[in-house]
């Protein structure tokens, strides 16, 4: 599981992952979070890329376009922010197309794999949730790039949150076969909520402040959806660290295959 | 093309979602004009369906929705009946009335 | 600077001028105007219309063949678009490079959207978009038959903006000049839009035709498997044409199919050696007597065997869209559900109100 030779980069964060132990504030912390916001991102794009042409509708195929290029457009914002404040000359494609899994600082829940449209809506749904009050913290914090990339991306992210919330509550409160559905995928997301909202007071945002946010807008939802939130003291995490599932190094090799095969080809 | 009847087995007994008509904004200070239609089975999905589909380019500033079952339309053979009768109201014209000379912001 | 700046006969402004020429002219029939309606004889009132280069609008008569084959062209177009995401959706998650893979994206979302605007277009007719897509998934209904080609490689995003989207920009061009008022309209927005679409393929082939030995070299062979079902996108020969000539008197088509075949080839053929590229073709060189350039026909045997089915893709982009479709009945079951109850809500919350 560990043979990754290639690529030994001269990856500080590799080094020194966001511990809770590193000093706050340290650029070495922050390239960290912004890593994990980016990767966040990108890695969402890319699953929800993977419904284009596959949609319930295709009104549904542009809306979740929409979505996944909204992603993109902060996933390469905060790339290429990350690569500037690590200094080794790491530009958004260095970044996106030559690391390994183990340096890749997503949460798990946007890896896991699309399942059916509903899976699809839970994971956006919580990823809206959490990223909403995340941007917009953001948007006020000290560091004027990432105030910027938050400002812009937290109105992007209000209307993924709104989209998810809309078909959350259709699929949760419309037929028996789509209340099953959509109950089901909160059940099997839900325990990966966890990890984006697991403190660290070393953070920029200290994602533990992010709950009530989180909280008032998640249940409300799937209240007016008649679904129900999973007892479960499962709590899976990792992915801050570099340590996934195994669906993560499968959609790396789709989205870095061309890239990697034409060393310094520009594109 | 409406003995087309026989189903292909598809659609999952699902009706289908009405039809809309789509009014854009295009800016401040413009009249909303109609754009297109699209399908939503609600009003809340078709302006979003709308918002997605007509203003991907900045095309709007607002956007209406409504049901093209809501529309009643005049229909061409009382074309004359309806619009000719404006025609000989060239008063309602600005251009119908004779400006003095001198005279400004009229 | 790519695509769109190729010389054109008639205007100065290339193939987006002629879009916004065909737009012009929209709007100064309409200021023409046409004082009367049908009357007694409608049909001598809609050959009047269409004399007058003004726009037949949806309640307006027209002759059922008319309308007929209105429904085929516009329903056709629209599953083109549809189907034709495919090929390209295939290389979203793997674009090479991240501007790329956002380009690509909103490339082949455009074409969702410009399906759509196509069924809408349709729609006025008197035919419902539901109808359409069962005739398509039924296979009663065609769409292009270039996208049952196979994308085997990156080029293959350059290669179909370039070609693919070229040769339907000059096939879809005149068509802003139909006579049916809101085919013309979907096709000037479409027309606008895909302005960028034909560009970011010629970039992509230029870098890729000036980047490394391998990158040229999968540029050349991507010409070379597309060049042909490109030129074929334009239909058979006119002499074998059978919807041609009335569709001409109708003002819903403009030009034949040969000379639009033509008019591409021609445009091609500069745009070709910019990129440093081949065109496939031994025999294609000036005509200086026609003023055109002689070029090997498609093999339209070929092209007969993909309309009838039998191309590399058709039975996986079929399946492909049959699943889609299938796979998401529940989700648009449920809208239904949950608009229907609402609606129920509503309606009860009302009659409540009432009562008190």
């Amino acid at each position: 599981m560990t043979a990754h030779a290639e690529q030994t980069t001269p990856l500080a964060v590799q080094a020194t992952p966001p511990t809770r132990q590193a000093a706050p504030g340290t650029v070495t912390n922050r390239v960290g979070f912004v890593l994990g916001l980016a990767d966040d991102a990108l890695v969402a794009a890319q699953r929800l890329a993977q419904w284009c042409t596959h949609g319930p509708e295709m009104e549904e195929d542009i809306a979740l376009s929409n979505i996944a290029l909204d992603q993109l457009g902060a996933a390469r914002l905060l790339l290429t922010y990350a690569g500037e404040m690590e200094g080794a000359g790491r530009d958004e494609d260095a970044l996106a197309y030559q690391r390994d899994d183990r340096e890749f600082r997503n949460c798990l829940l946007v890896e896991l794999p699309n399942g059916d449209f509903a899976v699809t809506m839970a994971k956006l749904l919580f990823l809206a949730a959490y990223q909403v009050p995340l941007y917009t913290a953001l948007a006020g914090c000290g560091d004027e790039r990432l105030a910027a990339i938050g400002a812009k991306a937290r109105k992007e992210s209000a209307y993924h949150l709104d989209h998810a919330s809309l078909w959350v509550r259709r699929l949760g409160d419309g037929t028996d076969e789509s209340h099953r559905r959509m109950q089901a995928a909160v059940d099997e997301v839900w325990p990966y909520t966890h990890e984006l909202l697991a403190p660290d007071p070393t953070a920029p945002v200290d994602p533990a402040t992010l709950r009530v946010d989180f909280d008032s807008a998640v249940s409300g939802v799937l209240a007016e959806a008649t679904l129900t939130v999973p007892e479960t003291s499962w709590t899976p995490d990792g992915g801050r660290n570099g340590v996934h599932t195994e669906h993560l190094s499968y959609l790396l090799a789709e989205l870095q295959v061309l890239h990697r095969a034409h060393p310094g080809a520009s594109w | 093309m409406s003995t087309h009847s026989e189903p292909t087995g598809q659609s999952g007994g699902a009706p289908p979602a009405p039809l809309w008509e789509v009014f854009v904004r295009a800016r401040r200070g413009l009249a909303h004009t109609h754009v297109g239609s699209l399908h939503a089975a609600d009003a809340e999905l078709a302006l979003r369906n709308a918002r997605d589909l007509y203003t991907r380019r900045q095309e709007g500033v607002s956007i209406w929705v409504l049901p093209t079952a809501a529309i009643t339309a005049s229909s061409p053979d009382e074309k004359d009946a309806f619009f000719d009768p404006a025609a000989d109201k060239v008063y309602r014209h600005p251009t119908f009335y004779e400006v003095p000379e001198g005279a400004a912001h009229l | 600077m790519y695509g769109n700046d190729f010389p054109a006969d008639d205007t100065s402004g290339g193939l987006l001028g002629e879009v916004e020429a065909a737009e012009t002219a929209l709007r100064e029939a309409a200021e023409r105007g046409r004082r009367g309606a049908a009357g007694v004889n409608p049909a001598a009132y809609f050959a009047e219309v269409i004399a007058a280069d003004q726009k037949v609008e949806p309640r307006d008569w027209m002759p059922e063949a008319y309308r007929a084959t209105l429904i085929r062209q516009i329903a056709q177009h629209a599953h083109s678009e549809i189907i034709g995401m495919q090929p390209e959706g295939n290389w979203i998650t793997r674009a090479p490079s991240l501007r790329r893979k956002a380009i690509l994206l909103a490339k082949v979302q455009d074409e969702a959207g410009h399906g759509l605007y196509l069924y809408a277009a349709a729609e006025t007719l008197g035919v419902s978009r539901d109808e359409l897509v069962d005739l398509l998934l039924a296979g009663r209904q065609k769409y292009s038959s270039i996208f049952n080609y196979p994308t085997l490689s990156w080029a293959d995003m350059g290669t179909i903006g370039w070609l693919v989207d070229g040769a339907a920009i000059v096939n879809q061009v005149p068509l802003c000049r139909c006579s049916y008022g809101p085919y013309a309209r979907a096709m000037i927005r479409i027309c606008k839009e895909e302005s960028f679409h034909q560009r970011q393929g010629y970039e992509i082939l230029h870098t890729l035709a000036h980047g490394t030995p391998a990158q040229r070299e999968m540029a050349q062979d991507s010409v070379n498997r597309w060049w042909y079902p490109s030129l074929a996108m334009f239909g058979p020969p006119d002499t074998d044409s059978t919807h041609s000539a009335q569709s001409m008197d109708w003002k819903i088509k403009r030009f034949s199919n040969d000379e639009l075949r033509q008019r591409f080839v021609d445009m091609c053929v500069g745009q070709a050696e910019v990129l440093g590229l081949a065109l496939p073709d031994p025999a294609l060189c000036w005509n200086e007597e026609r003023g055109a350039y002689d070029f090997t026909q498609p093999d339209y045997g070929e092209l007969m065997q993909v309309i009838k089915g039998a191309g590399p893709c058709n039975r996986q982009r079929m399946e492909h869209r049959r699943r889609a479709h299938r796979e998401g009945a529940w989700v648009r079951a449920a809208a239904a559900a949950y608009a229907a109850k609402q609606a129920n809500q509503k309606e009860q919350a009302n009659q409540k109100e009432k009562a008190a």
